[in-house]
Protein backbone atom coordinates (compact mmCIF):
# COMPACT_ATOMS: atom_id res chain seq x y z
CA UNK A 1 0.00 0.00 0.00
CA UNK A 2 1.15 3.43 -0.84
CA UNK A 3 1.39 6.07 1.80
CA UNK A 4 -0.84 9.11 1.58
CA UNK A 5 -4.28 9.47 0.08
CA UNK A 6 -5.85 7.24 -2.56
CA UNK A 7 -5.90 10.04 -5.11
CA UNK A 8 -2.22 10.55 -4.67
CA UNK A 9 -1.60 6.81 -5.14
CA UNK A 10 -3.65 6.66 -8.33
CA UNK A 11 -2.17 9.77 -9.93
CA UNK A 12 1.29 8.57 -9.02
CA UNK A 13 0.63 5.36 -10.91
CA UNK A 14 -0.62 7.26 -13.94
CA UNK A 15 2.52 9.35 -14.28
CA UNK A 16 4.94 8.46 -17.06
CA UNK A 17 8.69 8.41 -16.85
CA UNK A 18 9.44 11.33 -19.16
CA UNK A 19 12.27 13.21 -20.80
CA UNK A 20 11.85 16.58 -22.49
CA UNK A 21 9.29 19.37 -22.47
CA UNK A 22 6.01 20.15 -24.25
CA UNK A 23 5.43 18.23 -27.45
CA UNK A 24 8.96 16.89 -27.43
CA UNK A 25 8.30 15.03 -24.22
CA UNK A 26 9.19 11.38 -24.62
CA UNK A 27 7.70 8.62 -22.48
CA UNK A 28 10.81 6.58 -21.77
CA UNK A 29 8.82 3.82 -20.06
CA UNK A 30 6.41 3.32 -22.95
CA UNK A 31 9.20 3.31 -25.52
CA UNK A 32 11.49 1.05 -23.50
CA UNK A 33 8.80 -1.51 -22.64
CA UNK A 34 7.44 -1.64 -26.17
CA UNK A 35 10.95 -1.96 -27.58
CA UNK A 36 11.84 -4.75 -25.19
CA UNK A 37 8.57 -6.56 -25.95
CA UNK A 38 9.08 -6.00 -29.66
CA UNK A 39 12.58 -7.42 -29.45
CA UNK A 40 11.29 -10.42 -27.50
CA UNK A 41 8.70 -10.97 -30.21
CA UNK A 42 11.13 -10.55 -33.08
CA UNK A 43 13.85 -12.51 -31.26
CA UNK A 44 11.64 -15.54 -30.71
CA UNK A 45 10.13 -15.43 -34.19
CA UNK A 46 13.44 -14.75 -35.91
CA UNK A 47 15.14 -17.60 -34.07
CA UNK A 48 12.35 -19.92 -35.15
CA UNK A 49 12.36 -18.60 -38.70
CA UNK A 50 16.10 -19.07 -39.08
CA UNK A 51 16.02 -22.76 -38.32
CA UNK A 52 12.47 -23.53 -39.34
CA UNK A 53 12.30 -27.28 -39.80
CA UNK A 54 10.02 -28.86 -42.33
CA UNK A 55 10.10 -32.38 -40.91
CA UNK A 56 10.32 -31.98 -37.15
CA UNK A 57 9.13 -28.62 -35.80
CA UNK A 58 10.12 -27.99 -32.20
CA UNK A 59 7.60 -26.96 -29.57
CA UNK A 60 8.33 -23.27 -29.95
CA UNK A 61 8.17 -23.56 -33.72
CA UNK A 62 4.74 -25.15 -33.44
CA UNK A 63 3.54 -22.27 -31.29
CA UNK A 64 4.97 -19.69 -33.67
CA UNK A 65 3.47 -21.51 -36.64
CA UNK A 66 0.08 -21.54 -34.93
CA UNK A 67 0.35 -17.74 -34.67
CA UNK A 68 1.42 -17.39 -38.28
CA UNK A 69 -1.30 -19.74 -39.48
CA UNK A 70 -3.92 -17.85 -37.48
CA UNK A 71 -2.89 -14.47 -38.84
CA UNK A 72 -2.52 -15.84 -42.35
CA UNK A 73 -6.06 -17.19 -42.24
CA UNK A 74 -7.48 -13.86 -41.11
CA UNK A 75 -5.58 -12.04 -43.83
CA UNK A 76 -6.60 -14.51 -46.53
CA UNK A 77 -10.25 -14.16 -45.57
CA UNK A 78 -10.35 -10.37 -45.71
CA UNK A 79 -7.59 -9.13 -47.97
CA UNK A 80 -7.45 -10.18 -51.60
CA UNK A 81 -4.41 -8.31 -52.86
CA UNK A 82 -0.75 -9.31 -52.57
CA UNK A 83 -0.15 -10.49 -49.04
CA UNK A 84 3.62 -10.20 -48.67
CA UNK A 85 3.27 -6.97 -46.72
CA UNK A 86 -0.17 -7.20 -45.15
CA UNK A 87 0.33 -10.63 -43.57
CA UNK A 88 3.58 -9.70 -41.75
CA UNK A 89 1.90 -6.44 -40.73
CA UNK A 90 -0.96 -8.40 -39.19
CA UNK A 91 1.45 -10.71 -37.39
CA UNK A 92 3.46 -7.79 -36.02
CA UNK A 93 0.34 -6.02 -34.77
CA UNK A 94 -1.19 -9.13 -33.23
CA UNK A 95 1.83 -10.40 -31.33
CA UNK A 96 3.22 -7.03 -30.38
CA UNK A 97 -0.09 -5.69 -29.06
CA UNK A 98 -0.72 -9.01 -27.32
CA UNK A 99 2.62 -8.65 -25.51
CA UNK A 100 1.81 -5.03 -24.60
CA UNK A 101 -1.53 -6.04 -23.18
CA UNK A 102 0.01 -8.88 -21.19
CA UNK A 103 1.88 -6.26 -19.16
CA UNK A 104 -1.49 -5.47 -17.65
CA UNK A 105 -1.35 -8.72 -15.69
CA UNK A 106 1.88 -7.81 -13.91
CA UNK A 107 1.06 -6.52 -10.41
CA UNK A 108 0.67 -2.74 -10.59
CA UNK A 109 3.13 -2.05 -7.81
CA UNK A 110 5.90 -4.46 -8.85
CA UNK A 111 7.88 -2.34 -11.29
CA UNK A 112 7.22 1.05 -9.63
CA UNK A 113 8.47 -0.33 -6.30
CA UNK A 114 11.49 -2.07 -7.88
CA UNK A 115 12.50 1.02 -9.84
CA UNK A 116 12.04 3.22 -6.79
CA UNK A 117 15.02 1.31 -5.37
CA UNK A 118 17.23 2.65 -8.16
CA UNK A 119 15.75 6.13 -7.84
CA UNK A 120 13.25 6.18 -10.67
CA UNK A 121 10.13 7.93 -9.44
CA UNK A 122 7.49 7.18 -12.08
CA UNK A 123 7.01 4.23 -14.40
CA UNK A 124 4.11 2.73 -16.35
CA UNK A 125 4.83 -0.59 -17.98
CA UNK A 126 1.60 -0.95 -19.98
CA UNK A 127 2.23 0.59 -23.42
CA UNK A 128 -1.35 0.06 -24.58
CA UNK A 129 -2.54 2.39 -21.81
CA UNK A 130 -0.47 5.17 -23.39
CA UNK A 131 -2.25 6.93 -26.25
CA UNK A 132 1.08 7.61 -27.91
CA UNK A 133 1.65 3.92 -28.36
CA UNK A 134 -1.81 3.03 -29.61
CA UNK A 135 -1.98 6.05 -31.90
CA UNK A 136 1.54 5.30 -33.06
CA UNK A 137 0.12 2.09 -34.46
CA UNK A 138 -3.16 3.47 -35.73
CA UNK A 139 -1.59 6.49 -37.48
CA UNK A 140 0.89 4.19 -39.19
CA UNK A 141 -2.13 2.17 -40.27
CA UNK A 142 -3.71 5.41 -41.61
CA UNK A 143 -0.59 6.04 -43.67
CA UNK A 144 -0.82 2.49 -44.98
CA UNK A 145 -4.51 2.99 -45.80
CA UNK A 146 -3.59 5.98 -47.97
CA UNK A 147 -0.69 4.10 -49.58
CA UNK A 148 -2.86 1.09 -50.31
CA UNK A 149 -5.67 3.26 -51.70
CA UNK A 150 -3.25 4.76 -54.20
CA UNK A 151 -1.68 1.38 -54.92
CA UNK A 152 -5.00 -0.37 -55.41
CA UNK A 153 -6.99 2.25 -57.30
CA UNK A 154 -4.23 4.46 -58.69
CA UNK A 155 -3.84 8.14 -57.82
CA UNK A 156 -6.69 9.09 -60.11
CA UNK A 157 -9.01 6.42 -58.78
CA UNK A 158 -8.29 7.39 -55.20
CA UNK A 159 -8.89 11.07 -56.00
CA UNK A 160 -12.11 10.21 -57.75
CA UNK A 161 -13.27 8.24 -54.75
CA UNK A 162 -12.43 11.12 -52.39
CA UNK A 163 -14.43 13.62 -54.45
CA UNK A 164 -17.21 11.62 -56.06
CA UNK A 165 -18.09 9.10 -53.39
CA UNK A 166 -20.65 8.55 -51.81
CA UNK A 167 -23.06 11.28 -53.07
CA UNK A 168 -22.19 11.50 -56.76
CA UNK A 169 -19.79 13.07 -59.20
CA UNK A 170 -21.46 16.49 -59.62
CA UNK A 171 -18.85 19.20 -58.89
CA UNK A 172 -21.22 20.87 -56.41
CA UNK A 173 -21.14 17.70 -54.34
CA UNK A 174 -17.34 17.54 -54.24
CA UNK A 175 -16.91 19.43 -50.95
CA UNK A 176 -19.52 17.31 -49.23
CA UNK A 177 -17.97 14.11 -50.53
CA UNK A 178 -14.49 15.19 -49.55
CA UNK A 179 -15.63 16.23 -46.06
CA UNK A 180 -17.34 12.92 -45.49
CA UNK A 181 -14.40 10.92 -46.77
CA UNK A 182 -11.94 12.82 -44.61
CA UNK A 183 -14.11 12.25 -41.55
CA UNK A 184 -14.36 8.58 -42.43
CA UNK A 185 -10.62 8.35 -42.95
CA UNK A 186 -9.84 10.04 -39.65
CA UNK A 187 -12.43 7.99 -37.80
CA UNK A 188 -10.57 4.79 -38.63
CA UNK A 189 -7.27 5.41 -36.80
CA UNK A 190 -9.05 7.27 -34.00
CA UNK A 191 -11.40 4.37 -33.32
CA UNK A 192 -8.55 1.87 -33.61
CA UNK A 193 -6.28 3.75 -31.22
CA UNK A 194 -9.00 4.76 -28.77
CA UNK A 195 -10.47 1.28 -28.54
CA UNK A 196 -7.20 -0.31 -27.53
CA UNK A 197 -6.21 2.56 -25.30
CA UNK A 198 -9.61 2.79 -23.62
CA UNK A 199 -9.86 -0.90 -22.84
CA UNK A 200 -6.40 -1.22 -21.38
CA UNK A 201 -6.39 2.14 -19.62
CA UNK A 202 -9.64 1.26 -17.89
CA UNK A 203 -8.23 -2.13 -16.98
CA UNK A 204 -5.12 -0.58 -15.50
CA UNK A 205 -7.15 1.83 -13.40
CA UNK A 206 -9.32 -0.96 -12.09
CA UNK A 207 -6.18 -2.88 -11.08
CA UNK A 208 -4.83 0.23 -9.36
CA UNK A 209 -8.13 0.65 -7.52
CA UNK A 210 -8.09 -2.99 -6.49
CA UNK A 211 -4.60 -2.41 -5.12
CA UNK A 212 -6.11 0.22 -2.82
CA UNK A 213 -8.19 -2.39 -1.03
CA UNK A 214 -6.92 -3.90 2.21
CA UNK A 215 -4.46 -6.68 1.46
CA UNK A 216 -6.75 -9.55 2.59
CA UNK A 217 -9.56 -8.40 0.29
CA UNK A 218 -7.51 -7.81 -2.83
CA UNK A 219 -7.42 -11.31 -4.20
CA UNK A 220 -11.16 -11.69 -4.81
CA UNK A 221 -11.70 -8.77 -7.23
CA UNK A 222 -8.09 -9.11 -8.38
CA UNK A 223 -8.54 -12.71 -9.52
CA UNK A 224 -11.94 -11.97 -11.06
CA UNK A 225 -10.65 -8.96 -13.01
CA UNK A 226 -7.48 -10.78 -14.10
CA UNK A 227 -9.46 -13.76 -15.39
CA UNK A 228 -11.78 -11.42 -17.26
CA UNK A 229 -8.70 -9.74 -18.65
CA UNK A 230 -7.19 -12.93 -19.95
CA UNK A 231 -10.10 -12.76 -22.39
CA UNK A 232 -9.78 -9.05 -23.14
CA UNK A 233 -6.02 -9.10 -23.77
CA UNK A 234 -5.93 -11.34 -26.85
CA UNK A 235 -9.33 -10.06 -27.96
CA UNK A 236 -8.12 -6.47 -28.22
CA UNK A 237 -4.96 -7.54 -30.04
CA UNK A 238 -7.09 -9.58 -32.40
CA UNK A 239 -9.57 -6.74 -33.02
CA UNK A 240 -6.76 -4.31 -33.78
CA UNK A 241 -5.23 -6.74 -36.28
CA UNK A 242 -8.48 -7.69 -38.02
CA UNK A 243 -9.69 -4.09 -38.34
CA UNK A 244 -6.35 -3.07 -39.79
CA UNK A 245 -6.60 -5.80 -42.40
CA UNK A 246 -10.21 -4.91 -43.17
CA UNK A 247 -9.36 -1.21 -43.55
CA UNK A 248 -6.49 -2.03 -45.88
CA UNK A 249 -8.67 -4.35 -47.91
CA UNK A 250 -11.35 -1.63 -48.21
CA UNK A 251 -8.66 0.81 -49.26
CA UNK A 252 -7.14 -1.57 -51.80
CA UNK A 253 -10.28 -2.75 -53.55
CA UNK A 254 -12.80 -0.87 -55.67
CA UNK A 255 -16.13 -0.28 -54.02
CA UNK B 1 -1.08 11.77 -20.67
CA UNK B 2 -1.40 13.56 -23.92
CA UNK B 3 0.09 13.16 -27.34
CA UNK B 4 3.77 13.93 -27.70
CA UNK B 5 6.97 12.85 -29.44
CA UNK B 6 6.58 9.32 -28.07
CA UNK B 7 4.05 8.86 -30.86
CA UNK B 8 6.69 9.49 -33.51
CA UNK B 9 9.07 7.08 -31.82
CA UNK B 10 6.37 4.42 -31.74
CA UNK B 11 5.55 4.92 -35.40
CA UNK B 12 9.18 4.51 -36.40
CA UNK B 13 9.58 1.46 -34.19
CA UNK B 14 6.40 -0.05 -35.60
CA UNK B 15 7.54 0.50 -39.17
CA UNK B 16 10.93 -1.05 -38.48
CA UNK B 17 9.30 -4.04 -36.79
CA UNK B 18 6.91 -4.58 -39.70
CA UNK B 19 9.75 -4.45 -42.20
CA UNK B 20 11.85 -6.86 -40.12
CA UNK B 21 8.94 -9.28 -39.86
CA UNK B 22 8.31 -9.00 -43.56
CA UNK B 23 11.95 -9.60 -44.50
CA UNK B 24 13.23 -12.13 -41.99
CA UNK B 25 10.36 -13.69 -40.05
CA UNK B 26 7.33 -14.27 -42.22
CA UNK B 27 8.83 -15.79 -45.40
CA UNK B 28 10.94 -18.60 -43.86
CA UNK B 29 8.20 -19.70 -41.46
CA UNK B 30 5.54 -19.55 -44.13
CA UNK B 31 7.79 -21.41 -46.54
CA UNK B 32 8.52 -24.18 -44.05
CA UNK B 33 4.81 -24.49 -43.39
CA UNK B 34 3.75 -24.68 -47.00
CA UNK B 35 6.62 -27.04 -47.76
CA UNK B 36 5.42 -29.32 -44.98
CA UNK B 37 1.86 -29.02 -46.19
CA UNK B 38 2.99 -30.00 -49.65
CA UNK B 39 4.96 -32.96 -48.36
CA UNK B 40 2.06 -34.23 -46.32
CA UNK B 41 -0.29 -33.83 -49.25
CA UNK B 42 2.20 -35.60 -51.51
CA UNK B 43 2.62 -38.39 -48.98
CA UNK B 44 -1.11 -38.87 -48.68
CA UNK B 45 -1.52 -38.81 -52.44
CA UNK B 46 1.24 -41.36 -52.96
CA UNK B 47 -0.20 -43.56 -50.22
CA UNK B 48 -3.52 -43.46 -51.98
CA UNK B 49 -1.83 -44.19 -55.28
CA UNK B 50 0.01 -47.16 -53.77
CA UNK B 51 -3.23 -48.42 -52.30
CA UNK B 52 -4.81 -48.20 -55.70
CA UNK B 53 -1.84 -49.91 -57.33
CA UNK B 54 -1.95 -52.65 -54.72
CA UNK B 55 -5.58 -53.26 -55.50
CA UNK B 56 -4.84 -53.35 -59.20
CA UNK B 57 -1.98 -55.79 -58.62
CA UNK B 58 -4.23 -57.98 -56.48
CA UNK B 59 -6.84 -57.98 -59.18
CA UNK B 60 -4.26 -58.77 -61.78
CA UNK B 61 -2.86 -61.58 -59.63
CA UNK B 62 -6.32 -63.08 -59.21
CA UNK B 63 -6.84 -62.78 -62.94
CA UNK B 64 -3.56 -64.57 -63.56
CA UNK B 65 -4.47 -67.36 -61.18
CA UNK B 66 -7.87 -67.73 -62.80
CA UNK B 67 -6.28 -67.86 -66.22
CA UNK B 68 -3.68 -70.35 -65.10
CA UNK B 69 -6.35 -72.57 -63.61
CA UNK B 70 -8.37 -72.46 -66.79
CA UNK B 71 -5.28 -73.22 -68.80
CA UNK B 72 -4.34 -76.12 -66.55
CA UNK B 73 -7.83 -77.55 -66.84
CA UNK B 74 -7.66 -77.24 -70.59
CA UNK B 75 -4.29 -78.92 -70.72
CA UNK B 76 -5.47 -81.79 -68.55
CA UNK B 77 -8.55 -82.26 -70.69
CA UNK B 78 -6.48 -82.21 -73.84
CA UNK B 79 -4.05 -84.71 -72.35
CA UNK B 80 -6.94 -86.97 -71.39
CA UNK B 81 -8.33 -86.74 -74.89
CA UNK B 82 -4.95 -87.39 -76.37
CA UNK B 83 -4.37 -90.36 -74.08
CA UNK B 84 -7.70 -91.87 -75.07
CA UNK B 85 -6.88 -91.30 -78.71
CA UNK B 86 -3.52 -93.00 -78.31
CA UNK B 87 -5.11 -95.97 -76.60
CA UNK B 88 -7.73 -96.19 -79.35
CA UNK B 89 -5.12 -96.00 -82.01
CA UNK B 90 -3.00 -98.64 -80.35
CA UNK B 91 -6.00 -100.90 -80.09
CA UNK B 92 -6.85 -100.29 -83.70
CA UNK B 93 -3.31 -101.02 -84.75
CA UNK B 94 -3.12 -104.13 -82.67
CA UNK B 95 -6.31 -105.33 -84.26
CA UNK B 96 -4.93 -104.57 -87.70
CA UNK B 97 -1.69 -106.37 -86.94
CA UNK B 98 -3.57 -109.36 -85.60
CA UNK B 99 -5.75 -109.46 -88.69
CA UNK B 100 -2.78 -109.16 -90.95
CA UNK B 101 -1.02 -111.94 -89.11
CA UNK B 102 -4.09 -114.09 -89.23
CA UNK B 103 -4.40 -113.49 -92.94
CA UNK B 104 -0.76 -114.39 -93.44
CA UNK B 105 -1.18 -117.52 -91.39
CA UNK B 106 -4.31 -118.44 -93.37
CA UNK B 107 -2.44 -117.93 -96.59
CA UNK B 108 0.40 -120.10 -95.38
CA UNK B 109 -1.97 -122.82 -94.31
CA UNK B 110 -3.72 -122.63 -97.68
CA UNK B 111 -0.42 -122.86 -99.44
CA UNK B 112 0.72 -125.78 -97.36
CA UNK B 113 -2.57 -127.54 -97.94
CA UNK B 114 -2.29 -127.10 -101.69
CA UNK B 115 1.31 -128.17 -101.54
CA UNK B 116 0.37 -131.25 -99.62
CA UNK B 117 -2.40 -131.85 -102.06
CA UNK B 118 0.03 -131.59 -104.98
CA UNK B 119 2.40 -133.92 -103.25
CA UNK B 120 -0.33 -136.32 -102.60
CA UNK B 121 -1.36 -136.20 -106.25
CA UNK B 122 2.17 -136.85 -107.32
CA UNK B 123 2.50 -139.72 -104.97
CA UNK B 124 -0.87 -141.06 -106.04
CA UNK B 125 0.18 -140.90 -109.69
CA UNK B 126 3.45 -142.54 -108.80
CA UNK B 127 1.61 -145.18 -106.87
CA UNK B 128 -0.78 -145.64 -109.75
CA UNK B 129 2.04 -145.98 -112.16
CA UNK B 130 3.75 -148.38 -109.84
CA UNK B 131 0.59 -150.33 -109.41
CA UNK B 132 -0.11 -150.37 -113.07
CA UNK B 133 3.41 -151.44 -113.93
CA UNK B 134 3.11 -154.22 -111.39
CA UNK B 135 -0.14 -155.21 -112.93
CA UNK B 136 1.20 -155.06 -116.46
CA UNK B 137 4.56 -156.42 -115.37
CA UNK B 138 6.30 -154.12 -117.53
CA UNK B 139 7.48 -150.63 -117.63
CA UNK B 140 4.87 -148.20 -118.53
CA UNK B 141 6.10 -145.43 -120.55
CA UNK B 142 5.32 -142.69 -118.07
CA UNK B 143 5.68 -140.18 -120.69
CA UNK B 144 3.31 -141.82 -123.06
CA UNK B 145 0.62 -142.08 -120.49
CA UNK B 146 1.24 -138.81 -118.79
CA UNK B 147 -1.99 -137.31 -119.96
CA UNK B 148 -4.01 -140.15 -118.66
CA UNK B 149 -2.12 -140.14 -115.39
CA UNK B 150 -2.70 -136.45 -114.91
CA UNK B 151 -6.38 -137.01 -115.48
CA UNK B 152 -6.30 -139.80 -112.97
CA UNK B 153 -4.47 -137.64 -110.42
CA UNK B 154 -7.02 -134.92 -110.97
CA UNK B 155 -9.74 -137.28 -109.96
CA UNK B 156 -8.04 -138.36 -106.77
Amino acid sequence: MASGSATEYVTHHLEHLTVGEGFWTVHIDTLAVSWILGLVFLGIFYAVARKASVEAPSGIQTAVEACVEFVDKQVSESFHGPKDFVAPLGLTIFVWVLFWNLMDLIPVDLFPELLKLVGIEYVRILPSADMNATFGLSLTVLALIIIYSIKGKGGKGFGKELFCHPFGSHPLLWPANLMLNIVEMIAKPVSLGMRLFGNLYAAEIIFILIALLPIWAQWIPGVAWAIFHILVIPLQAFIFMVLTIVYLSLAYEEH
Amino acid sequence: MGINATLIGQMITFTVFILFTMKFVWPPIKQAMSEREKRIADGLASAERSQHELELAKEKGAEHIREAKAQAAEIIEKANRQGAAIVDEAREEARAVAEREKAAADARIEQEVSQARAELRRQVSDLAILGASRILEREVDAKAHQKMLDELAEQV
